[in-house]
């Protein structure tokens, strides 16, 4: 049985490790930061400017200056800091970041990622994705198996624009946990009752078990 | 040397023009000059070429001059939820730039800081490289990126004084403090003006001397783009 959206976070979430400085992307990787451990210390970042991310307000007491990357209104913590743009991405590109968690369209088994355009659709832009794979110290891809078109998204290559090249460590599907392994995808785990063949099905890439 | 104008229409007068390259400061609609975009509207200036990490909504930020046409190429990271960009976009209307955010912020600081150019990993190895230096250090693939300036930087900050010392509120610092590094000219706005002094000086972020004309703003609208809230027993 394949796992639900929630318990697709929840199984990200055990990936965001005590005192991890951790970026969480947009859309289905911001939901990971309601899975995080209780007695673990996580701090999150949010690339336009802050380190130490709290939760949504109440209504009510939202702050137009105080924004996510997401442009979604949140609280600051007790240990919450500000910073430029120049400083969020030096912190980034610098190493300084332990882990982002991403969605993806199509991750290659070299590890490529691609997630920001199609040939011939309106892009919007890369935002700060290429800067986070390129500068984070683990990438996690947290994304649906399969396509709406129904293609395989877990790839031998990248058809789409790449975000970045070899830059991905780890996808996290509704069928299980995948790492990329010496331009190889392993399985590291499998949701209830999914079995290999179904995985291999699925994708288009390589699958080791 | 006085750099407090009376209003936005006043600090622009002399320093804008057809053509230029002007720099934005904000992050969506968070920490943007509203006042100075207004100024910059009414000034019908056009063919300019804005660098800012958003293009603004529609009715809203740089949503504004894309209404009346005034903006000709964008440089940004992205460019979403909004309606008018997009159809000037199809129909060839405006150029456009995308720069990965980290490599837009370090294109506007290095330019502020007389650095030409740089080597990144960002964005190496994908159709941001085509056309660009490459080059390995330690067996890693960086490429080069080359810095940014304006001919006027417009920018938003908290608080400032008569000298143009700022400080800026919670994340709507963002692009402020490096596009007030890397503007020809650069006209702050701010929310509170106050004497030199009043401001602690340990906790200034942008020195006055980034800052040529100051002004003070008001009747903010500060839109939210996308408000979320929790229950209060969350």
């Amino acid at each position: 049985m394949v796992w639900s959206r929630d318990e697709m976070c929840a199984r990200a979430a055990k990936e965001l490790k005590d005192g991890y400085y951790v970026n969480l992307g947009i859309g289905m990787p911001t939901l990971v930061a309601n899975h995080i451990p209780k007695d673990a210390n996580v701090i999150l970042q949010s690339e336009n400017g802050m380190l130490g991310m709290g939760p949504f307000p109440i209504e009510g007491e939202e702050d137009p200056d105080l924004i996510n990357a997401g442009k979604q209104t949140i609280t600051a913590l007790p240990m919450t800091s500000y910073f430029s743009s120049a400083d969020s991405f030096g912190m980034i590109r610098g190493g300084h970041i332990d882990l982002s968690i991403l969605g993806a369209m199509q991750v290659a088994q070299n590890g490529d990622l691609a997630n920001w355009m199609i040939p011939g659709k309106m892009i919007k832009g890369m935002g700060g994705a290429m800067d986070l794979v390129a500068g984070v110290k683990k990438v996690v891809i947290l994304m649906e198996h399969v396509a709406k078109d129904g293609s395989a998204k877990l790839v031998s290559n990248c058809t789409l624009p790449l975000t970045g090249a070899k830059v991905v460590d780890m996808v996290i599907s509704e069928y299980g946990v995948f790492e990329i392994v010496d331009e190889c995808v392993k399985v590291s785990e499998l949701a209830p009752e999914i079995s290999i063949e179904e995985v291999r099905d699925k994708s288009q890439a390589e699958i080791l078990s | 040397m006085n750099k407090i104008y009376s209003n936005s229409k006043e600090a622009l007068e002399g320093v804008a023009f057809d053509g230029m390259v002007l720099m934005c400061g904000g992050f969506g609609l968070c920490g943007i000059p509203e006042r100075m975009i207004d100024a910059l509207k009414e000034s019908k200036i056009k063919n300019i070429t804005a660098i800012s990490n958003n293009a603004g909504i529609d009715g809203e930020g740089l949503g504004l001059l894309l209404e009346t046409k005034q903006i000709s190429k964008m440089i940004s990271s992205y460019v979403g939820e909004n309606k008018i960009f997009a159809e000037q976009y199809l129909n060839g209307e405006i150029e456009l730039e995308f720069n990965p955010q980290g490599t837009l912020a370090e294109r506007i600081r290095a330019g502020g800081a007389g650095i030409p150019a740089f080597y990144t990993p960002t964005g190496a190895g994908t159709k941001i490289a085509e056309g660009k230096e490459a080059r390995q250090f330690e067996g890693r693939e960086y490429i080069m990126e080359k810095s940014l300036r304006a001919d006027l930087s417009l920018i938003k900050a908290w608080k400032g004084d008569s000298e143009g010392n700022l400080i800026y509120k919670k994340t709507a610092r963002n692009f402020n403090p490096l596009m007030a590094t890397a503007g020809k000219i650069t006209i702050a706005e701010v929310e509170h003006l106050v004497e030199p002094g009043k401001l602690d000086a340990d906790q200034i972020h942008t020195s006055g001397i980034f800052v040529q004309r100051i002004i003070k703003g008001s009747h903010y609208n500060k839109r939210i783009e996308n408000l979320t809230t929790r229950k209060a027993n969350d």
